[in-house]
């Protein structure tokens, strides 16, 4: 499959933009019984050559998916409409019937064969490396990359490539959410490549200057539309059409309008043409198309990794199977979570105790600047000021993805954190405070020897709580290529086509981790309240 | 101002102390003297400015004119006393406050030697045995673990007031002290409060007890609306009542039937 996740636009500002179009577009495509609609579905924040917002009229889509779509539905006698959907969703969305089918560079493997029903295949894509014009010459294929960090879109067929070329040849995957900052970070240097489709590399060498995109695939992978399983009928037409579309040369004038056509395509159709496509149809998801050795050889002549190696060449795998296979990267992954997440609690702590008493026993510029922080962070999502510290900053300051997590959820917890400290500090009575001053103790003293520890015993419910949810928050830095549970989690369901199993064991390993928590938090909160002396 | 070094035998000298907070006036120009060793009950009516009085002379609200002097320490009004004059006032003043206001996080014993360990430097081994001998002396010695919650009112006082001992205060102030307790309770309290008198400590105590004055205190003075209306010998003020004030405070005492009478 091309990625669990978005193909993202640059900033949130093109996901608000996008949100609000799948609303107004969601809106007008509820179903109508009999009204003569193919409904199709794709994630337009991946951007063109896929699906975009026409520049001239945002309320539009256009790409080569989108003629595609009109292709289909026009020789099926219906009228074509656009459902923007999260790409991460369209599998869970079609099997829904949110819409009747996906085509939104869907990357054609034995899972999404075994989950859903393919189309054949319509285009097939090169998987490619890109890298810095500095190191051209230096690097030839991923051997080249043990002990170097290689990004890509988390989930996705390169991913899984890395993943096997991280245990055969020391290569260090770097998972991202979008397929932009791989490229941007490329430029930074926190990562020395990038392999994704060869559609995504030459739109990033069109956006950045000084990357380089070397010409031998990796592999071959083909994009296929899906439709639920029980629409098998509805594939069948549509397999019909595709191919009519292949002989007539309509599907070639749609990507030769688009700049996608290329030496590869005439061999996808010709070997869709010799009728593969009905084996596959008949095969089933054991036979899968394109991972029985019969698919055009690789353009360049390099052999370096023909169909037969493809990745995601294995089965489906089955429900124990699957927890056995991944139990162990979710573990790690888990692991990563409760590290981060208490490294940023340890932050959060610290800074929240000192915004805290600076907001209490402060002069009005302080209190005036740290209300302010306060309010920024709490007024802001995460997410932004994530991106923000990891990618917006980068040109002053680059932290590693694992540092810029921690900073940022330990910066933007500090600021709930020094709330409840100062309502804490703010519920101490009174005339505690003054009973430790008439006998003698400085303001130092009452506030290290009364206010503070009386106000932490206050603070404690409540700061069970937020580590509670910033176990769960700590889920948001998938977007700066750290790896945690969720992501992990997502990955895994993506490979085996559900969430069942995965959901599960992820929701498991989060109440092992919050459920003592809280535990001991009881136990401090009982402690406290027996005698101390 | 004349001392009150002990040298003429006033500790607490209070003149023309007024005191406004907000639009309203709670002290008028208070004028009293409280001699050394004397044990000097504080009546009044509710709001009549006793408790403001005394968080006045412990330093915790700032008075706006006239003079106050403890022992030598001068108060300037118009603000809160610092330093150096601020260490000198907590040396000579103690409080114990309606509510006690224990440290609800320590030990009875804990809230007893933590002044003395922290504000005044002593060995925390000597601290805590003076600690012990204090709750000893106050008779809750066998409470000294005992967190302020698992006290009674009456424990929680007596340990209240071994906490203002610990740092040998020569004045120590109270506020209501006989409003949580029983008659018993409050006859071994005036019992401890006499011994403290004649160890050469300074009470000044505000209360709405007169069977608790008349008892145990040398000397009363009574407040009305900011000022010092009438003092002197409790049995002859209570008893002979020369201001409005004074009659009514006892006429709502009796009235509420709060009070004991004795003679």
């Amino acid at each position: 499959m091309l990625s669990t996740a978005a193909r993202r636009g640059r900033l949130p500002v093109g996901a608000l933009l996008l949100a609000a179009l799948s609303f107004a577009a969601g809106a007008d495509a509820q179903p109508r019984p009999g009204g003569g609609i193919f409904r199709w579905g794709c994630d337009p924040e991946g951007g063109a050559p896929y699906v975009e917002a026409d520049p001239a009229d945002p309320s539009k889509v256009v790409g080569y998916e989108v003629d595609l779509a009109a292709l289909i539905a026009n020789r099926l006698g219906l009228t074509s409409q656009f459902v923007p959907v999260q790409f991460a969703s369209i599998d869970a969305s079609v099997r829904r019937g949110d819409f009747a089918i996906g085509l939104c560079g869907m990357e054609d493997s034995p899972a999404r064969r075994g989950a859903l029903s393919a189309t054949v295949p319509y285009y097939a894509f090169r998987e490619v490396i890109t890298i810095r014009d500095a190191d051209r010459g230096k690097y030839h294929t991923l051997a080249n990359f043990s002990g170097r960090r290689v990004g890509t879109l988390g989930g996705s067929m390169a991913y899984e490539m890395l993943l096997k070329a991280q245990t055969g040849l020391g290569v260090i995957p770097v998972s991202y959410d979008d397929d932009v900052h791989p490229y941007s970070d490329l430029m930074l240097g926190r990562v020395d490549a990038v392999l994704l489709d060869h559609l995504i590399a030459d739109r990033a060498m069109r956006r950045e200057k000084g990357i380089y995109t070397i010409p031998e695939a990796v592999a071959i992978g083909y994009y296929v539309g899906v439709l639920a399983k029980d629409n098998a009928s509805l594939r069948d037409r549509i397999d019909t059409i595709l191919q009519a579309a292949m002989r007539d040369g309509s599907l070639e004038a749609i990507f030769r309008k688009w700049g996608l056509w290329n030496d590869d395509q005439p061999k996808l159709r010709s070997w869709v043409l010799a009728g593969h496509d009905v084996t596959t149809a008949a095969a089933g998801p054991s036979q899968p198309l394109g991972r029985t050795g019969t698919a055009p050889p690789p353009p360049q002549g390099r052999a370096e990794a023909s169909p037969p190696s493809s990745p995601g060449g294995a089965a489906p795998l089955g429900g124990l199977s699957a927890v056995v296979r991944y139990l162990p990267s979710l573990l790690s992954a888990a692991v990563i979570t409760i590290v981060l997440s208490c490294l940023s609690m340890a932050l959060a702590v610290a800074l929240g105790v000192v915004v805290a008493s600076g907001r209490v026993y402060g002069g009005a510029v302080t209190r005036a600047v740290l209300t302010g922080y306060v309010e920024l962070t709490r007024g802001t999502p995460v997410l932004l000021q994530l991106f923000v510290l990891y990618y917006g900053l980068a040109e002053f300051v680059r932290l590693p993805a694992f540092v810029a997590a921690l900073v940022g959820l330990g910066l933007n917890y500090a600021a709930y954190e020094s709330e409840i400290y100062r309502s804490a500090l703010e519920a101490v009575p009174k005339g505690q405070l003054e009973a430790a001053r008439v006998l003698g103790l400085s303001e130092r003293q009452v506030f290290a020897l009364v206010r503070g520890p009386q106000a932490l015993r206050l603070a404690l419910a409540p700061m069970t709580n937020d580590f509670v949810a910033l176990l769960k928050d700590s889920s948001l830095v998938s977007v700066l290529t750290v790896v945690e549970l969720t992501k992990q989690t997502s990955i895994f369901a993506a490979n085996i086509g559900s969430w069942v199993i995965p959901g599960a064991l992820c929701a498991a390993m989060y109440l092992g981790m919050s459920l003592p928590l809280s535990r001991v938090a009881r136990n401090l909160e009982a402690k406290w309240k027996a005698p101390t002396a | 101002m004349e001392g009150t070094n002990g040298v003429d035998g006033v500790l607490l000298r209070a003149r023309g102390v007024q005191l406004r907070r907000g639009a309203r006036d709670v002290l008028l120009g208070v004028d009293l003297e409280v001699g050394s060793g004397e044990f000097v009950a504080l009546m009044g009516l509710s709001g009549g400015g006793k408790t403001t009085f005394l968080r006045a002379v412990a330093g915790l609200e700032a008075f706006d004119r006239g003079q106050l002097a403890v022992d030598g320490v001068e108060l300037q009004p118009g603000m809160l006393p610092r330093q150096p004059v601020l260490g000198a006032l907590r040396r000579k003043v103690g409080m114990v406050f309606q509510s006690h206001y224990l440290f609800e996080h320590m030990s009875a014993l804990q809230n007893v030697w933590l002044a003395p360990v922290h504000a005044y430097g002593i060995d925390r081994g000597e601290a805590e045995g003076r600690a012990r001998q204090l709750l000893d002396q106050m008779g809750v010695g066998a409470r000294a673990s005992a967190l302020p919650r698992e006290l009674s009112g009456g424990e929680a006082q007596r340990v209240a007031i071994a906490r203002a001992l610990a740092v040998d205060p020569p004045l120590l102030l109270m506020d209501e002290p006989t409003a949580s307790l029983d008659p018993a309770r409050r006859d071994e309290l005036g019992g401890t409060l006499m011994g403290l008198t004649t160890d050469g400590r300074t009470l000044l105590v505000a209360t709405h007890d007169d069977d608790f004055v008349r008892d145990y205190a040398d000397r009363v003075i009574v407040m009305a609306e900011g000022r010092v209306v009438e003092q002197g010998d409790p049995q002859q003020v209570l008893t002979n009542p020369q201001h409005p004030a004074t009659r009514q405070l006892l006429h709502q005492t009796h009235a509420r039937g709060s009070g004991r009478r004795v003679s």
